[in-house]
C-alpha cells in the first residue's frame, strides 16, 4: 500500500476524518454524542500516528506505540467521562451540554 | 491503480462517510454503530500496514470496549427512539467555516510539504518486537510509559467507579 | 551587695495575676484572694529587705539590679527591660507594696460576695505588677510601657461593674483621656531620645553627661523644652492635673478599694514621679517646663479644693481632695531648685507623696467600710455614724487631721515643707498653698462632721461596724498615717543625693497649723453646731457657689469642644467629604467594574462547547499567523 498511496492523501482522509470530529463536538448537544465525535478526532490522530510511522520512519515503530498508548488512555478517558455523564445524569435527570453550566461565573 | 490503492480508498470512503453520519446522525444509537463502522475502518487499514497487533487492539479495545460501553451509557441515560433536536442552524454554519477553515488550512500544509521517506530499517511488528520494547527499558524500550498507562488506568478504573457510584444517603434521608 | 531578689518583687504579682487569670472561674472559693494577697505579702517583705538593704548603706548611687536587652534598634539605642534602684524607686516600691497589701487585705472583706472576685484580684494583681515595673523601670521607654499597663488595669478596674453604664461610661473616660495624654507622653519620649539617643534614665538624669542645644526652636522654646513639656502632659493626664483632670472624680464608680489603692495612693501619683525622676533634666535644661509644672499644680490644688467643698458624694470629695493634694506635690517639685537646700521642694514633694499614700488609702478605705455600712455615697444620707462605728470613726478621724495638718500627724510634717520651699520661692504660691491648706482642712472635716455626727438618718438596716478583715489594714495604714511624718526623709531622699536635714520653719507651720485650725473650725460651725450658717453662706456666694458644685462646668467644656467644635464643625464636613466624595469615587469605580464585568460576563457562559470553538478558532489563527510568517 505505502508504494500505491501517496502519504498525502493519507494524511487528506485523516484530516477530514478529524475535522469531521471538531464539527461533531461542536454542534451536537448530547453529552455522549460529542463523547463520540471526541473518539473520531482520537482515532484521526490515531491513524496519523501509523501513517507517518509506516511512510516515513518505517521498522521504528514509534508512531504505532504513539497509537497503542493513545487507544489505552482513550479508553481510561471514555470510562471516566461516562461515569461522569451517569451521575450527572442521576442529579439533573439530563446530559444536555447547554444544561451543564452550574459552574459559570 | 493497484488493488490495494482501490482498497485503501474505499476504506477512506467509508471511515469518511460513517464518521459524518456519526456526527449527524439524529437518533443517538445509531450514532454510536456508525461510530463503530469508522473505528473498524481504521483497525482495517492498520491490518493493511501489516500493524496485526494494533488492529486487534483497536478491534477489541475500542470496537469492543469503548463502543460497548457508549452503548451501556445510551441505553442508561437515553431514550432509544427519541430524535434528537436538529442543532441550531447559526452553530451549523459558523461550525462548518470553522470546520473548512481548519480543513482547508491542513491541507495546504499538507500538500505544501514534501514529506522525505526513510529506508526501512529495524524491526517488524511482530508480536515479539512489541513485547520486547513494550517492557525494554534501553534504546527503544517503553516500560516507563507502560507503566504509567498502568497507573492511569487503575486511577481511572477507581475513578469511575467513584464518581458513578450511587451516593450514600445522607442522616436518614 | 545583690539585689537580684528585687526581680520576685515584680514577678510575684505578675505571677498571681497569671494563676488568677488563666484560673478564673475555676478556682475555688476565696483561694483568689489568698494567692493574690499571699504573692503581694512577698513583694511587700522583699521591699521592706530592699529598703533596709539600700538606706542602710551610706551611698545613694543608683543601683542596676538587673538588666536585659529587650528590643534592639541599633548600638547605641536600644529598649532594655531591668529594675533601677535608687532613692525614690525604692520608696515607691515600699509605698505601693504597702497600700497593696492593705488594700489586697480589706478587699478579702468589700469584695467578699460580688461576682468576679476572681478577676478583681487577677486584675488587681496586674495593676501591682504594672505598677511596679513602673516604679523600677531603668529606662524612659520600659516606664512607658509599663505606664500604658498602669492604664488598662486602671481602666477595667473602674470599668470592673461592667453592667453598670456609668461605670463603663466612666471607664473609657479615664482611659481616653489618660491616652490622650499619654500620646504626648510618648511624643515627648521619642523628641527626647532623638536628641540624646538613649532612653536610659542613668545617662538621663546625670545632667554633666548630656548636651543639649537649649536655644530656642519652636514658638520661642527649646526643642528639650517642649519634650518635657509634653513628658509633664503624660505625667499630668495620669496624675489628673488641669486640665486633664476630668476622668478621675468619675473614676470612683470602680470598687472602693481600687480607688484607694490606684486613684489616690499609686496611680495617681506616677506623674509626681515621672516629673521626679526626670527632675534633674527638667532643672538644667527646661526651667521653663518646670515653671509650667508649678503653675498647674498651683492652679489644680486651688482648683480642686474649692470643688471638693461642694460635693455631696463622699467619694467625689475624696477625688477631688487627691486631685487637690497631688497639685500640691506638682507645685512644690515645680518651685524646687537641684542641690543642698534649694531642693527642698523635691524632697517635700516625695516626702508628701509618701504621707499622703497613707492617709488618702485609709480615708478611702474608711470611706469603703462607711460606704459597705449604709450602702450609699451621699453624705447627705449619712449622720451619727460614730455610734455604729467607733473603730472606723476613731481612724477616719486620724486620717482627717493627718491631710489638715494638724501636729504631729504625718501630715503636717510633709505639708509644712512644701509650704516652706513656696515660702522661700514663690510668695504667690505660698499664698495659694496656705489658702489651699485651710480649703482641705474645712473639706475633710465638712465630710467628717456630716458623716459621724450629723443628725440621726433613717438607714435601711442599722449600719454595721466593718469586719475584722477590713479594720486591721486600716489600723495599720492609721500607724502609718500618724508616725509616718517622722521619718527623716530627707536624710534618704533629696533631689542630689545628699542627705538633707528637713528643719521646721517655725513660721510657716503656725501659720498652716493656724489656718488648718480655722477651717476645721469654720466646719464645725457649719456642720456640727446644726447651724443654718452654711446655707446663708451658700447663699451669699450665689453663682459661684454653682460653678463649684458643677465642678466650674469643665465637663461641660469638654462636651462642647468635642461635640460642637470636633464632632459637628470638623468630623461632621470630614464625615461627609469621606462619605460623598472618596466612597463616591471608590462606588464610580465598582460601578465600572461592575458595569464593565456584567457586559464580558458573557465570554464565561458555561457553555463547553463555547469555550471550544473559541478555542479552535484560536489555535488556527495562531497556525495561520505562523505559516504566514515562516513564508
Amino acid at each position: 500500500m505505502v508504494e500505491q498511496v501517496p502519504l498525502n492523501h493519507a494524511l487528506i482522509v485523516t484530516t477530514l476524518m478529524f475535522f469531521i470530529g471538531v464539527y461533531g463536538f461542536l454542534t451536537r448537544k448530547n453529552l455522549i454524542t460529542m463523547l463520540i465525535s471526541v473518539e473520531i478526532m482520537l482515532n484521526a490522530v490515531n491513524l496519523n500516528f501509523v501513517f507517518f510511522d509506516n511512510y516515513l520512519f518505517p521498522g521504528k515503530l514509534e508512531g504505532h506505540f504513539f497509537s497503542l498508548f493513545i487507544i489505552a488512555i482513550a479508553a481510561a478517558e471514555a470510562a471516566v467521562a461516562i461515569a461522569i455523564f451517569i451521575n450527572l445524569y442521576r442529579n439533573i435527570r439530563s446530559i444536555d451540554v447547554e444544561q451543564v453550566d452550574k459552574m459559570k461565573y | 491503480m493497484g488493488t490495494s490503492a482501490i482498497i485503501f480508498y474505499t476504506i477512506a470512503a467509508i471511515m469518511i462517510v460513517f464518521s459524518l453520519l456519526a456526527v449527524t446522525a439524529r437518533k443517538i444509537l445509531r450514532a454510536a454503530v456508525y461510530l463503530l463502522f469508522a473505528l473498524g475502518g481504521t483497525a482495517a487499514i492498520y491490518f493493511m500496514m501489516n500493524y496485526f497487533f494494533l488492529a486487534a487492539v483497536q478491534l477489541i479495545v475500542y470496537a469492543g470496549g469503548i463502543v460497548v460501553l457508549i452503548i451501556f451509557s445510551i441505553l442508561l441515560t437515553s431514550h432509544i427512539e427519541e430524535k434528537m433536536q436538529k442543532p441550531d442552524t447559526w452553530k451549523i454554519i459558523l461550525t462548518s467555516i470553522l470546520g473548512f477553515g481548519g480543513t482547508a488550512l491542513c491541507l495546504f500544509v499538507i500538500t505544501n510539504h514534501l514529506f522525505v521517506a526513510h529506508p526501512a530499517t529495524g524491526a517488524e511488528a511482530t508480536m515479539a518486537t512489541i513485547g520486547e520494547k513494550l517492557l525494554g527499558y534501553g534504546e527503544g524500550g517503553y516500560v516507563l510509559p507502560f507503566e504509567v498507562i498502568s497507573i492511569l488506568l487503575l486511577a481511572a478504573m477507581i475513578g469511575a467507579i467513584v464518581v458513578a457510584k450511587r451516593n450514600k444517603p445522607k442522616g436518614n434521608g | 551587695m545583690e539585689y537580684q531578689y528585687t526581680l520576685w518583687i515584680v514577678a510575684l504579682p505578675l505571677l498571681a495575676f497569671l494563676i488568677n487569670g488563666l484560673g478564673s472561674g475555676r478556682l475555688p472559693g476565696k483561694v483568689s484572694g489568698w494567692i493574690a494577697t499571699i504573692a503581694i505579702g512577698g513583694s511587700t517583705f522583699l521591699s521592706y529587705q530592699t529598703a533596709f538593704q539600700y538606706f542602710s548603706s551610706p551611698s545613694r548611687e543608683k543601683v542596676i539590679a538587673f538588666k536585659t536587652t529587650w528590643l534592639r534598634f541599633n548600638e547605641t539605642l536600644h529598649i532594655d527591660m531591668g529594675i533601677l534602684l535608687d532613692p525614690i524607686s525604692v520608696m515607691m516600691l515600699v509605698v505601693i507594696t504597702t497600700i497593696s497589701l492593705m488594700v489586697f487585705i480589706y478587699s478579702q472583706g468589700y469584695m467578699k460576695n460580688e461576682n468576679g472576685y476572681d478577676r478583681y484580684f487577677a486584675f488587681l494583681s496586674l495593676f501591682s505588677f504594672s505598677m511596679l515595673g513602673l516604679v523600677v523601670a531603668t529606662n524612659l521607654f520600659q516606664m512607658y510601657m509599663f505606664w500604658e499597663l498602669v492604664g488598662i488595669s486602671s481602666y477595667l478596674l473602674i470599668g470592673f461593674y461592667y453592667d453598670k453604664p456609668s461605670a463603663v461610661a466612666a471607664s473609657k473616660k479615664a482611659f481616653i483621656v489618660t491616652r490622650f495624654a499619654d500620646l504626648g507622653f510618648l511624643i515627648g519620649i521619642l523628641m527626647v531620645s532623638y536628641y540624646t539617643g538613649t532612653f536610659d534614665f542613668d545617662i538621663l538624669t546625670n545632667p554633666d553627661g548630656l548636651n543639649f542645644s537649649t536655644t530656642a526652636s519652636f514658638l520661642g522654646l527649646s526643642s528639650i523644652t517642649w519634650a518635657l513639656l509634653l513628658i509633664f502632659m503624660g505625667g499630668a493626664g495620669k496624675s489628673a492635673m488641669f486640665p486633664l483632670h476630668v476622668w478621675l472624680p468619675d473614676a470612683m464608680e470602680g470598687p472602693t478599694p481600687v480607688s484607694a489603692l490606684i486613684h489616690a495612693a499609686t496611680m495617681v501619683v506616677a506623674g509626681v514621679f515621672l516629673v521626679a525622676r526626670l527632675f534633674p533634666l527638667y532643672y538644667a535644661f527646661a526651667p521653663t517646663a518646670l515653671e509650667v509644672v508649678a503653675f498647674i499644680g498651683a492652679f489644680t490644688t486651688l482648683f480642686a479644693a474649692i470643688i471638693a467643698c461642694t460635693q455631696f458624694d463622699i467619694k467625689r470629695v475624696l477625688a477631688f481632695s487627691t486631685m487637690s493634694q497631688i497639685g500640691y506635690m506638682m507645685l512644690a517639685l515645680g518651685v524646687s531648685g537641684y542641690g543642698g537646700e534649694e531642693g527642698l521642694g523635691y524632697t517635700a514633694s516625695l516626702f508628701h507623696l509618701f504621707t499622703h499614700a497613707f492617709f488618702k488609702a485609709l480615708l478611702f478605705l474608711g470611706a469603703g467600710a462607711i460606704i459597705h455600712a449604709v450602702h450609699t455615697n451621699d453624705i447627705r444620707e449619712m449622720g451619727s455614724l460614730r455610734k455604729h462605728q467607733p473603730v472606723t470613726h476613731i481612724l477616719f478621724l486620724i486620717a482627717c487631721l493627718a491631710i489638715a495638718g494638724i501636729p504631729p500627724f504625718s501630715g503636717f510634717f510633709s505639708k509644712d515643707e512644701i509650704l516652706a520651699a513656696t515660702f522661700a520661692t514663690h510668695p504667690i504660691y505660698f499664698g495659694i498653698a496656705v489658702i489651699v491648706a485651710g480649703l482641705t482642712a474645712f473639706y475633710m472635716f465638712r465630710l467628717y462632721f456630716i458623716v459621724f455626727w450629723g443628725k440621726e438618718k433613717k438607714y435601711e438596716h442599722a449600719p454595721h461596724e466593718a469586719p475584722t478583715v477590713m479594720l486591721i489594714p486600716m489600723i495599720v495604714l492609721a500607724i502609718g498615717s500618724a508616725l509616718a511624718g517622722f521619718i527623716p526623709f530627707g536624710h534618704y531622699i533629696s533631689s542630689d543625693g545628699q542627705s538633707l536635714t528637713l528643719h521646721i520653719n517655725w513660721l510657716v507651720a503656725i501659720t498652716s497649723v493656724v489656718i488648718a485650725l480655722a477651717g476645721i473650725g469654720v466646719a464645725w460651725t457649719f456642720y456640727k453646731t446644726g447651724s443654718d450658717a452654711s446655707q446663708k453662706v451658700i447663699k451669699a456666694l450665689g453663682s459661684v457657689y454653682t460653678s463649684a458644685f458643677n465642678k466650674f462646668y469643665i465637663d461641660e467644656i469638654y462636651i462642647l469642644i468635642t461635640k460642637g467644635v470636633i464632632f459637628r464643625l470638623i468630623a461632621k464636613p470630614i464625615a461627609w467629604f469621606d462619605r460623598n466624595v472618596i466612597d463616591a469615587f471608590m462606588n464610580l469605580l465598582a460601578a465600572i467594574t461592575n458595569w464593565v464585568s456584567s457586559q464580558i460576563k458573557e465570554f464565561q457562559s458555561g457553555q463547553v462547547q463555547k469555550y471550544a470553538f473559541i478555542f479552535i478558532s484560536g489555535v488556527l489563527i495562531i497556525v495561520l499567523s505562523l505559516i504566514y510568517a515562516t513564508q
